[in-house]
């Protein structure tokens, strides 16, 4: 029997997951120790001190290149630093949001109703695990697309997703809506998690490795049972088709986006996205790529439903939040054809599309923080009526972000449809692209029938109105639409960038 | 070649206008009228300009630009003109300055303030300039979408009536078209990588060998899009709902230049990048053209709605235009050109005067006119005028156009010319009857009072009535330009107009 053999790690290219875990860490001990009247300063300015650290070490790293980082079990390559880039700059932009303490309940743990939140509301103590418990979700979600063995991509799936049940649950108002939403993202949560590890029990017993690249040999040289490959792919394609929100997984989404504080939601609906979508891209293309033809019909079939289920249900929403979390599963499934396209046009497009989607989700959620009445937020659309008239700004602004999700030109959400669906044409798959195309055209109508509540309908009064944003609201707010845009007519440096640097190593 | 940069400071200049006016404050509208009417101004000169530069007799694109955009994907920013752009884009800068000037109160009906009517005004017609110059696909794509915005503020947000729905209406049919294209820029442009590398220039493209199924999808993907745009029936029904609900101004715009992105369109990218395509569909298409001819004009003599039955003529203009285009014969396509040109400008003069006589009357039911030649005789004769060109009456510059399609139809698609040709005896119906109806006979209660045209209104419509006079006597300053692109056109698709030639017109 061979001694212990110490595991080698190379701390500089681990450092920006284990700074985001630092600093959860002391976020932790400051809430326990710090006093209640800095705390809430002292947790935004740790967090985001933290995340602009992991972020500029990440641009320090940028161009290495490492299989060995952590033993074998994360790989260092262009497309996971990028990934983790967009995740880390989605969450500063996210915390500003979440900065708004307005909107979190002030003590969790108390029972809606009772004596206990009254209470604390009374006294104004504000709790601020929120902050933290970001931190923890953020390092899962960097962890998640550089994973390169099943295991650890299930340690980071539940290091991300365990945070984000408990945030989702945070809401102020309406909080037995939050705590349903909490609960059934935490059920259908651990569903799926059950589904990946089912999977990955069978890719294990069909290759004999964990690893993604040792399933890849084992499918090409096809020595095992093939069924149990199939029944592998499958079951791990489940598990991750329920964190991006594919249909027919997508039950939980809905409920999630608007049970969840606002901020909460906008974090998640961005980064989330990113990191899921960073983990399938890696597993399909490193790990599965010589099943291509296999699970490539399996895919395609839930791009397609994913799209139009999407596109046609979203039409019928008459909440903003439910509306855009409908929107985002039609947007998972442009995703999706990223995924099918299986080709370098295809990887780069996809991870232009998450960085373009994602800043615009989190710039239109924080719009959605804005319009409020006494009681809270207002997500019922038909209150949104005559939004552009009372200020005229802020709707313009949304508007920008719905014609980017619609893929207008001059946004970056058309740049984003034009190169993932032309690399999923180039892949031959015309099917995907053509409903890709018809299904825009759908959810064209949905955001096109917000904005003329905002711009050509009489307000209703109600009290509806839009609040002065906090600075740090206005600068996340403005950055994602100064993005949308910029992406929209100079998208050259940052497809440039991507496609010199995003590449998985095998 | 000029060492200007003529299209890209055409395109500018409105932008920069917009940005001006921007500044100004929102309480002051008569700055920022006059403030775009100045631009307007500035533009058309600047449009004359470039048009004295061109040099008609060489059908290359001419004044070229080309700069690297996106070249990840090999996108560029990339204008020139040949003859027909040239003549479009000189209708477009031509138009603007007599919309601002015409609707000079159009602005204040609206949601918004004055300011935001003329800065969409202004981004609008760089919009214009730019669909009509690029000859990369990509950035023709651009421009063609991004237009769509500030048509739909302009109707949603200045129209009238159903102004909303209208400008969702006319946003859908557009997007949908649009998308349709997009699948089909997308299979050109991975078709390109495969032979030979990425590339949206127009010319590069229509150089590719692209099997025959393809190019029938690829062309439908183009052609559907530019139906709808140019409304062809039965593509068309967003349009009255549109024209009905818009300031006459945007109105003008619309269907004067917006719709024939459509038309030209169609010979720039259908006719040029799908040769065999087109030979397949001609037949369909033609069919389309004349149905659209005939129920354009059934469905304008039943309108009892000035705007409507402006915009139902409009349909059975496209449709000769579209069948000018495929017939596929110099004649044909040069009067097609032309047409475009003089139906923006027939067209302006019908919809603005319609619109002040709605503005005075508080109506634009013709049931509510009579007598108007009495009341206001000089608005009244310009409306005749209007209509008479409409019609396509010799001497007005319609005839010239109309008659070269249907000459150059019928030298190819005897019976679809002469199915057209109906046409021409319905739209004396549908501009007789309501001309009849509301400038003769007595005076309309209620029409008493109105106030004949003033001196902006004069100074605004003359332009339009001079020039509709002069190409109908002189077309050869337009037609000299056309011909050789047209010519140019038909070598590429290999067609040869069939013996008897009759000779060229214009020369």
């Amino acid at each position: 029997m061979s001694g212990f053999v110490s595991p080698v790690l190379i701390y500089s290219l681990i450092a920006p997951i284990l700074i985001v875990l630092g600093g959860a860490v002391l976020g932790v001990l400051v809430e326990a120790f710090a006093s209640r009247k800095i705390r809430p300063v002292l947790q935004l300015s740790l967090t985001i001190g933290t995340l602009v650290l992991a972020l500029a070490q990440l641009w320090r790293i940028r161009h290495e290149t490492s299989g060995g980082a952590a033993m074998g079990s994360v790989a260092i390559d262009g497309a996971g630093l990028l990934m983790q880039a967009g995740i880390v700059f989605m969450a500063i932009l996210g915390v500003f949001l979440i900065a708004d303490q307005e909107n979190f309940t002030v003590l969790a743990a108390a029972v809606p109703g009772s004596p206990e939140e009254a209470h604390s509301i009374k006294s104004g103590e504000h709790l601020t695990e929120i902050y933290p418990l970001t931190l923890f979700a953020v390092a899962g979600m960097m962890l998640f697309p550089i994973s390169t063995d099943l295991i650890t991509l299930f340690v980071a799936l539940e290091m991300l997703s365990l945070p984000l049940y408990l945030m989702a649950g945070l809401s102020r108002r309406r909080r037995l809506m939050s705590q349903e939403a909490a609960l059934k993202y935490f059920l259908l949560g651990a569903f799926s998690s059950a589904f990946f590890l089912f999977g990955a029990a069978y890719l294990y017993g069909f290759s004999g490795t964990v690893s993604l690249s040792g399933i890849g040999a084992a499918v090409s040289g096809s020595n095992g049972n093939s069924v149990f490959m199939l029944i592998g792919i499958g079951f791990l394609s489940v598990g991750l088709l329920f964190k991006v929100g594919a249909v027919p997984f997508h039950a939980w989404t809905p409920d999630v986006y608007q049970g969840a504080p606002t901020p909460v939601t906008a974090f998640m609906a961005a980064a989330t996205k990113v990191a899921a979508f960073g983990a399938l891209l890696r597993i399909f293309y490193v790990g599965f790529a010589n099943a291509y033809w296999d699970w490539r019909p399996f895919i395609t079939v839930i791009a397609i439903i994913t799209m139009l289920f999407g596109s046609f249900v979203a039409i019928a929403q008459r909440d903003i939040k439910r509306m855009l979390a409908y929107s985002s599963i039609a947007h998972a499934g442009f995703l999706l054809s990223g995924v099918l396209a299986m080709n370098k046009a295809g990887l780069d497009a996809s991870i232009f599309y998450l960085i373009a989607y994602g800043v615009a989700t989190l710039g239109a959620f924080g719009v959605v923080t804005l319009v409020r009445d006494s009681a809270g937020e207002i997500t019922d659309l038909n209150r949104w009526a005559g939004l552009g008239k009372r200020s005229p700004f802020v709707a313009t602004v949304f508007a920008t972000f719905l014609l980017g999700f619609a893929g207008i030109p001059l946004t970056s959400g058309f740049i984003g449809k034009f190169s993932i669906f032309s690399a999923a044409y180039e892949s031959g798959n015309k099917a995907v692209v053509i409903v890709g195309v018809l299904s825009s055209a759908i959810a064209a109508y949905f955001y096109i029938r917000v904005i003329v509540l905002m711009f050509f309908t009489d307000p209703v009064e109600d009290g509806t109105s839009v609040i002065i944003p906090s600075v740090l609201t206005r600068i996340s707010i403005v950055s994602a639409f100064v993005l949308t845009i910029f992406l929209g007519v100079f998208p050259t440096p940052l497809l440039n960038f991507i496609s010199s640097t995003a590449i998985f190593i095998r | 070649m000029s060492n200007v940069n003529w299209l890209t400071t055409l395109g500018l200049l409105p932008l920069l206008g917009a940005l001006f006016v921007a500044f100004l404050p929102k309480t002051n509208a008569l700055a920022a009228k006059r403030a775009a009417f100045a631009t307007t101004l500035i533009v058309a000169a600047a449009g004359i300009a470039m048009a004295t530069q061109f040099q008609r007799d060489n059908v290359d694109l001419q004044f070229v630009e080309s700069h690297s955009w996106i070249p990840t994907f090999g996108i560029n920013y990339a204008v020139g003109v040949d003859g027909i752009a040239l003549v479009l884009i000189l209708l477009s800068v031509l138009l603007a300055p007599i919309v601002v000037l015409a609707g000079w109160n159009e602005a204040s009906g609206g949601r918004w303030s004055a300011k935001t009517f003329y800065i969409l005004i202004l981004i609008l017609e760089t919009m214009m300039i730019g669909v009509f110059a690029a000859t990369d696909v990509f950035l023709f794509y651009v421009f063609f979408e991004a237009m769509l915005v500030p048509v739909y503020f302009l109707i949603g947000g200045f129209g009238s009536g159903k102004r909303s729905a209208a400008a969702v209406k006319f946003l859908l049919y557009s997007l949908f078209g649009g998308l349709l294209m997009l699948a089909s820029i997308i299979a050109l442009y991975v078709i390109s990588g495969e032979q030979g590398g990425h590339t949206f220039d127009t010319t590069a493209l229509s150089h590719l060998q692209i099997s025959h199924t393809t190019q029938n999808f690829l062309f439908l993907g183009f052609f559907i899009a530019f139906a709808i745009k140019a409304p062809l029936w039965p593509f068309h029904t967003w349009l009255p709902d549109a024209a009905d609900a818009a300031t006459p101004g945007t109105s003008v715009l619309l269907l004067g230049v917006l719709d024939k992105v459509g038309t030209f369109g169609m010979i720039r990218y259908c006719l040029t990048l799908f040769p065999d395509a087109t030979k397949t569909f001609t037949p369909v298409i033609i069919v389309l053209a004349v149905i659209s001819i005939i129920y354009g004009a059934f469905l304008a003599i039943g309108q009892t709605d000035f705007k409507r039955l402006i915009a139902f003529t409009s349909i059975s203009h496209f449709g000769f235009i579209t069948m000018g285009i495929f017939a596929m014969t110099t004649q044909g396509q040069s009067g097609a050109t032309l047409y475009m040109f003089n139906h923006g400008f027939s067209t302006a003069a019908l919809f603005l005067v319609a619109g002040w006589m709605t503005s005075r009357r508080g109506s634009s039911k013709i049931a509510d006119f009579g007598g108007l030649q009495r009341v206001t005789p000089v608005m009244a004769w310009v409306f005749f005028f209007a209509g008479m060109s409409s019609l396509a009456l010799p001497g007005l510059s319609s005839f010239v156009s109309e008659f070269l399609v249907l000459v150059g139809t019928y030298t190819r698609y005897p019976v679809a010319a002469i199915v057209g040709t109906f046409g021409i005896v319905l739209a004396a119906l549908y501009i007789l009857i309501p001309i009849q109806r509301s400038l003769h006979g007595p005076v309309m209660p209620g029409n008493e009072g109105l106030t004949d045209l003033n001196v902006r209104e004069k100074v605004a419509i003359a332009p339009v009535v001079a020039i509709i006079l002069v190409l109908g006597f002189y077309p050869a300053p337009l037609l000299n330009v056309i011909n050789p692109t047209v010519t140019h056109v038909l070598t590429i698709n290999g067609h040869t107009d069939p013996a008897p030639s009759i000779a060229k017109a214009g020369k």
